[in-house]
């Protein structure tokens, strides 16, 4: 019981960091198809709509892994020796995007130096949701070697393969999709708002076709993704449900309605995340010589239960401070200058 | 033989070696250690050599993994500092300035501001990278540290994201929230910074004061997070870590501001901006010596080979004399060109003359930490320290009686020249932490060569993060430069 609310507090630090800080790597990433003569515009609106937001955003994954390493502190463990490559990779994206972007925001002189942060900016917000992907469907592969095989063998391969690939890249365009249409909202320009629009097609258009191949990627990695969603319903039903889901959500962008069709789309990409959890229940890490579960895995009782207190006091501070800094930043009409 | 292991029991000794003979209870070494320390140490003498076959990590890859985190920690404590003192600073002139209206006051909160979210971000994203990097080079350590001692984690999630919100009010809302809560947003930023770094070093100080377990057949059981929060060397260290940060702080923007001063004499910007800032630094030097006192005696009790490491005492003795500076060969067990001072270690560390001040001789070979780094990095510390607080007593009494004395060109100069002095000890003073409890990373019961990740080729990571601390570093100095011009 103690156990199964930990895990729901990690799956939600989980959601809620792809909902909110996704859509700023998202965003991130939808700056490098930036053309044209209002290419300066859209780059202002992107960095206008991260800014107050992101540093927030982005302690999610702070709880996350704090959930992780006290509640259960075996599976931290094992991940983060098996996949000590990929996640190394992706702090140096998180490092990479959260400096370059203070630098360029804060940066007085305009100069050549922005068209570096720029690149920086761009590139690392492709890396870090690609390795979070990678670390992801790894842990559901779950194809691990013991030290002993071997250094490819116990920290390449169980990541390095196309099931762990594909889901990193459905990762960085389901975040992309998340952005583009959270960002119809961050403009009343119709010009820019119809670039978003256009993107957001694309993306959305993108985020299936690489959905579609995970599911072949996990058939030729031997996984029976298939046959492990029909065999759980909350599953199936989610991802028919995020399916359906796509038809008042472009509704409501034809019809202007920002606010509902951001609402719809972070319930989609929520729907998504649910599936998977429920895919992965109760496992956290499918290691082939050692699986664990969030029983398995999880610390002693006293551990859990200061950290359930500490979770849900935290709560009630975090939601409303949270509340107000969306109310104020992203649900007023005005836009400042 | 119970009652015999149980004396034992002081970090000094092995606790693991002796678990098949009795448990060995964490919860119960506060008081024990406190009181049997220095007994325990006579009656049991040094005890044998550990294990010696086990490590079968290469030297070089635990040596790799030591620098990654020592480079991780170092970049990240000056930009943790800067974002705990910096938005009390930044309260003062905001307040100034919505108290007064005087447009030099909103400039310069604007200005510092613009500083601080930089420091703010990279500090925020390199704090990260520490939490992932617990796991990803010591996931041995964290196995069983991390529900023991994860719970200052959980509080410290909680105190973060109220200052990144409360940050993000303050850096975008000027025009959207009332000006007064806009100033409380700063405010906040800066107790949930302070709030943060206390939990964090509830979790470190866990490492030098082990508590809230059992150790028992190399396992911890019966745990209990909130005595591993409230360890004895919680509180001291927190504090210590907290007016460091207020003086570095203050410090740098002092002699940042000083240096405009010197360029541009009448700029009333830099005269605000140095007197808010010598206020902060100067009050939070004048404390800190008396405090670090009290931090110094805590830690001959807790840590007695640190203690010994950090004043290079070798040989235990009656009216222990105090060594300053010199170079401690480990080789010779002797200091060179160091200056003695009779019976005054004994005085500081016992508050008697003649008291016994146990030396490095008291605890085997195997476990002592690197001597030359401890002592050199801790008599840095301590005068940068003693330097900072004679300074600042000084320009305490100009702020109060003779401000026209702080504007002189020699005080400008010296507030020039100490800027970086603060972060100087701030580095120093955590080597003394960290490589004093070497070769431990929870002090008595794990070593760090039990720690460390299996994974071979650590030196790459290493050398990875190292580069991009370095340019990040250097980026950020090179972004305050450009600010500076401008502003200047």
């Amino acid at each position: 019981m103690l156990v199964d609310l930990i895990a729901l507090f990690l799956a939600a630090s989980i959601l809620l960091y792809s909902l909110l800080a996704g859509a700023d790597f998202g965003a991130g990433m939808l700056e490098a198809f930036v053309r044209g003569d209002r290419a300066e515009e859209e780059r202002k609106i992107i960095s206008h709509a991260i800014g107050p937001v992101w540093e927030a955003n982005h302690v999610w994954l702070i709880l996350a892994i704090v959930i992780l390493f006290m509640g259960f502190p075996k599976a931290y463990t094992a991940l983060s020796i098996t996949f000590h490559i990929p996640l190394a990779l992706m702090l140096l994206g998180v490092v990479l995007r959260g400096c370059a972007f203070a630098f360029r925001h804060y940066d007085v002189a305009r100069d050549r130096a922005h068209l570096y942060y720029a690149a920086i900016f761009v590139l690392s917000s492709f890396l870090a949701p690609l390795m979070l992907g990678i670390v992801a469907g790894a842990s559901l592969l779950g194809a691990t070697s013991p030290p002993e095989a071997g250094f490819y063998a116990a920290f390449v391969r169980p990541w390095a393969n196309l099931f762990s690939f594909a889901v990193g890249v459905f990762t960085c365009v389901l975040f992309a999709f998340l952005a583009a249409v959270y960002l119809i909202g961050e403009t009343t320009d119709p010009p820019i708002q119809r670039i978003f629009v256009r993107r957001a097609i694309i993306t959305n258009v993108l985020a299936i076709l690489a959905g579609i191949a995970v599911f072949l990627a996990a058939e030729f990695d031997g996984l029976a993704l298939a046959r492990m969603f029909a065999g759980r319903a909350l599953s199936l039903g989610s991802m028919i449900g995020a399916t359906v889901l796509l038809v008042p959500l472009w509704v409501a962008v034809k019809r202007h309605r920002t606010h509902l069709a951001r609402v719809l789309v972070a319930g989609q990409v929520a729907l998504v995340l649910i599936g998977w959890f429920r895919l992965q229940y109760p496992i956290i890490f499918n290691s082939r010589s050692d699986p664990l579960t969030i029983y398995t895995a999880a610390a002693p009782d006293p551990a859990l239960r200061y950290l359930l207190y500490a979770l849900v006091v935290g709560s009630l501070i975090i939601f409303p401070a949270l509340f107000y800094l969306l109310k104020v930043f992203k649900w007023s009409a005005t836009q400042e200058a | 033989m119970k009652q015999f292991s149980k004396e034992c029991a002081s970090p000094s000794s092995i606790p693991r070696k002796l678990s098949t003979q009795a448990v060995v209870s964490a919860r119960a070494a506060p008081r024990q250690i406190g009181s049997y320390a220095v007994h325990a140490m006579f009656t049991c003498g040094p005890l044998e050599s550990p294990r010696p076959a086990e490590l079968t990590t290469p030297v070089t890859d635990l040596f790799a993994a030591r620098s990654q985190m020592a480079i991780s920690l170092g970049f990240h404590i000056v930009f943790a500092s800067i974002g705990m003192a910096m938005p009390f600073v930044m309260a003062i002139s905001h307040w100034r300035w919505l108290r007064t209206k005087e447009p030099v006051y909103l400039d310069l909160t604007k200005a510092w501001s613009k500083g601080v979210a930089i420091f703010f971000a990279t500090g925020a994203v390199s704090g990260t990278v520490l939490s992932f990097e617990l796991g990803l080079l010591w996931p041995n350590f964290m196995e069983y540290a991390g529900p023991i001692s994860g719970l200052p984690f959980a509080w410290e999630g909680t105190a973060f994201f109220l200052e990144a919100i409360a940050l993000g009010i303050f850096l975008y809302g000027w025009n959207r929230v009332h000006p007064w809560a806009h100033w409380a947003s700063g405010v906040v930023v800066g107790l949930s910074g302070v709030a943060s770094a206390l939990f964090v070093i509830c979790a470190n100080a866990w490492m030098n004061a082990p508590a809230g377990f059992d150790w028992v057949d190399g396992k911890p059981i019966n745990i209990d997070p909130v005595a591993a929060m409230f360890n004895r060397a919680a509180l001291h260290q927190g504090l210590h870590m907290t007016i460091a940060a207020f003086c570095a702080t203050g410090y740098a923007v002092a002699g940042i501001h000083a240096i405009g001063l010197l360029k541009n004499p009448a700029s009333a910007f830099h005269a605000s901006a140095f007197r808010i800032a010598v206020f902060i630094g100067a009050l939070a030097a004048v404390v800190q010596p008396l405090h670090g006192d009290r931090l110094a005696k805590q830690t001959a009790v807790l840590q007695p080979a640190k203690f010994a490491a950090m004043e290079s005492l070798f040989r235990t003795a009656k009216g222990a004399p105090l060594t300053i500076g010199g170079i401690p060969s480990e080789e010779t067990q002797t200091v060179r060109y160091g200056i003695e001072i009779p019976g005054l270690l004994s005085f500081l560390a016992h508050g008697d003359f003649d008291a016994v001040v146990p030396g490095l001789d008291q605890f085997p070979r195997e476990h002592w930490p690197p001597i030359a780094v401890t002592h050199i990095a801790f008599q840095i510390m301590v005068g940068i320290g003693v330097l900072l607080a004679a300074i600042g007593a000084w320009s305490l009494f100009a702020l109060w009686r003779r401000p026209v004395w702080l504007h002189s060109r020699k005080a400008l100069w010296l507030f020039a020249l100490c800027t970086p002095l603060g972060f100087i000890a701030i580095e120093a003073g955590w080597t003394v932490t960290e490589v004093g409890r070497q070769p431990w990373i929870i002090y008595g019961y794990m070593k760090t060569s039990e720690a460390v990740t299996p994974m071979p080729g650590l030196v790459y990571p290493m050398m990875g993060f190292t580069a991009v601390y370095l340019l990040l570093a250097f980026i950020v100095t090179w972004l305050l430069v450009r600010q500076f011009r401008h502003v200047g």
